[in-house]
């Protein structure tokens, strides 16, 4: 997060509300989303598995349908307020941005080894990888959405996609790569836990080390 | 000195890790907990009557999106022969050996609603209206998909004969099986719309919908009734089999 925004007592804004407020939303409608998604991939498993019923949301495919198209509205309008917020107010070009391969390699090693850079509300370059990455996969996983729901009146996107049963697959890896951001991100929260009430009150201390989610 | 600052170091340092690593490990359990509860209380909120009404809303809310979506110009797209899924699968709320025998030779399709000629159609009078055919890919609620060719009459050509009230909304269907279901007259007039009489050029067999299915290539799979017995035109909502369990009514491609 960009150094700028400096205050009193000695405490900086590290997320801004509109971050704070659309991540929130985000965290219980990706949860609705996967988790009737994981009910409806099980009317008509894609792989030689199914997803273990407890972990569904829907009680049957009517069920995980209705809650599916109900937190898509969420999650899209979400994801706009967010985008726009992003583009318009610099939060992409300050916090995300500048990030090369060099820079983003260069803090692996130094992770692996145990040196971690970290200066309070300053994502580091594996850090803003990952946001940017996470970013892209969700809005691979809306257009493929798309295409799967609408794959005759958007048929130009569900070719792009390369055609209904391709965006199915794309759909599911998508879905695949936000579990795995999910579980790495929030065990670097568990692991640096106080990365977590600046999400909720946005502000943290100067000098305090921000290495985790 | 060195030693000094060091032991000073250790001592100070020490008691700050312990509390970090006890913060980690109450932080991982109660997110633990957390994930467990919803686990828990996950499959039963949709039973809930609350939670029930505002997902049926929403659903409603959908049906008048997809209408507006619903481009009545827009084609769905049509494959060569070579793309046709062999077998194709059958598909019903009962399995196949159940699928209902109706007699070609006493059979007549009943009209009903708003339609000016309530004749009733026998199968050879259907199979010499105009005909026609098309390959499309027939895409099932549960995900999964097919490509079939059907053949038959377009929908609207067959509206427009027997002279049906176009400025209705709707169009419901019985079955022999007891199957039900209803579309929204802009699908019904869609230019690929089919009532079809044919599957791969042959005479419809019993399991693909004897004596007729009607063909929708811009609507979900359980939206194409077979074994139509009777139709009817109407401005009052006719629901479905599977629409007045939870399915998504409009259900459009």
């Amino acid at each position: 997060m960009a150094t700028h925004r400096h205050s009193q007592r000695g405490t900086i804004l590290v997320h801004p509300g509109v971050v704070r407020v659309t991540h929130w939303i985000n965290v219980i409608a990706m949860a609705v989303m996967i988790s009737s998604g994981w009910r409806i991939y099980n009317a008509s498993p894609l792989f030689d598995f199914k997803i273990p019923a407890q972990l569904t949301l829907g009680g049957w495919l009517a069920g995980a349908l209705q809650w599916h198209f109900a937190a898509m509205w969420v999650i899209a309008i979400n994801g706009l307020v967010y985008l726009l917020y992003g583009l318009l107010s610099g939060h992409f070009r300050t916090d995300l941005l500048p990030l090369t391969p060099a820079s983003v390699w260069g803090e692996f090693k130094n992770a692996l080894r145990g040196r971690i850079e970290h200066k309070v509300g300053v994502y580091n370059a594996v850090q803003r990888a990952a946001y940017v990455g996470i970013i892209c996969v969700i809005v691979a996983l809306v257009l493929s959405g798309l295409s799967i729901w609408k794959p005759v009146q958007f048929q130009t996107l569900a070719a792009l996609m390369g055609g209904y049963e391709v965006a199915r697959r794309v759909h599911f890896i998508a879905m695949s790569l936000v579990v795995v951001f999910i579980v790495i991100h929030v065990f670097m929260v568990a692991l640096v836990p106080r990365t977590f009430l600046p999400m909720v009150t946005g502000r943290a201390k100067v000098g305090t080390a921000e290495h985790g989610g | 000195m060195t030693e000094l600052r060091k032991k000073l170091n250790r001592t100070l340092v020490a008691p700050t890790r312990e509390i970090v690593k006890l913060e980690r490990r109450l932080f991982l359990k109660q997110t633990l907990s957390l994930g467990a509860l919803t686990l828990l209380s996950g499959c039963d909120v949709t039973d809930d009557d609350n939670v029930q009404r505002v997902l049926s809303t929403i659903s409603r809310w959908n049906d008048g999106v997809q209408a507006a979506i619903f481009d009545p110009n827009r084609l769905a797209p049509v494959y060569p022969e070579s793309a046709i899924t062999k077998p194709f699968p059958f598909n019903a709320f009962y399995s196949e050996p159940e699928a209902p025998r109706v007699d070609g030779n006493t059979y007549k399709l009943e009209l009903g609603g708003l339609i000016r000629d309530k004749t009733a159609w026998t199968l050879d009078k259907l199979h010499a209206l105009p005909q026609t055919s098309q390959v499309t890919r027939h895409i099932c609620v549960e995900g999964w998909s097919a490509i079939g060719k059907w053949g038959g009459v377009t929908f609207k050509t067959f509206l427009e004969r027997v002279g049906a009230d176009l400025t209705a909304k709707y169009v419901g269907f019985k079955c022999a099986d007891d199957y039900y279901t209803s579309i929204d007259m802009p699908t019904a007039l869609h230019p690929q719309t089919l009532l079809t009489f044919k599957f791969a050029d042959e005479i419809l067999p019993a399991s693909y919908g004897f004596p007729m299915k009607l063909r929708i290539p811009t609507k979900l799979g359980f939206k194409n009734p077979k074994h139509i017995m009777a139709l009817f035109v109407t401005n009052d909502y006719p629901g479905g089999y599977w629409e007045d369990q939870g399915y998504n009514w409009f259900s459009g491609s």
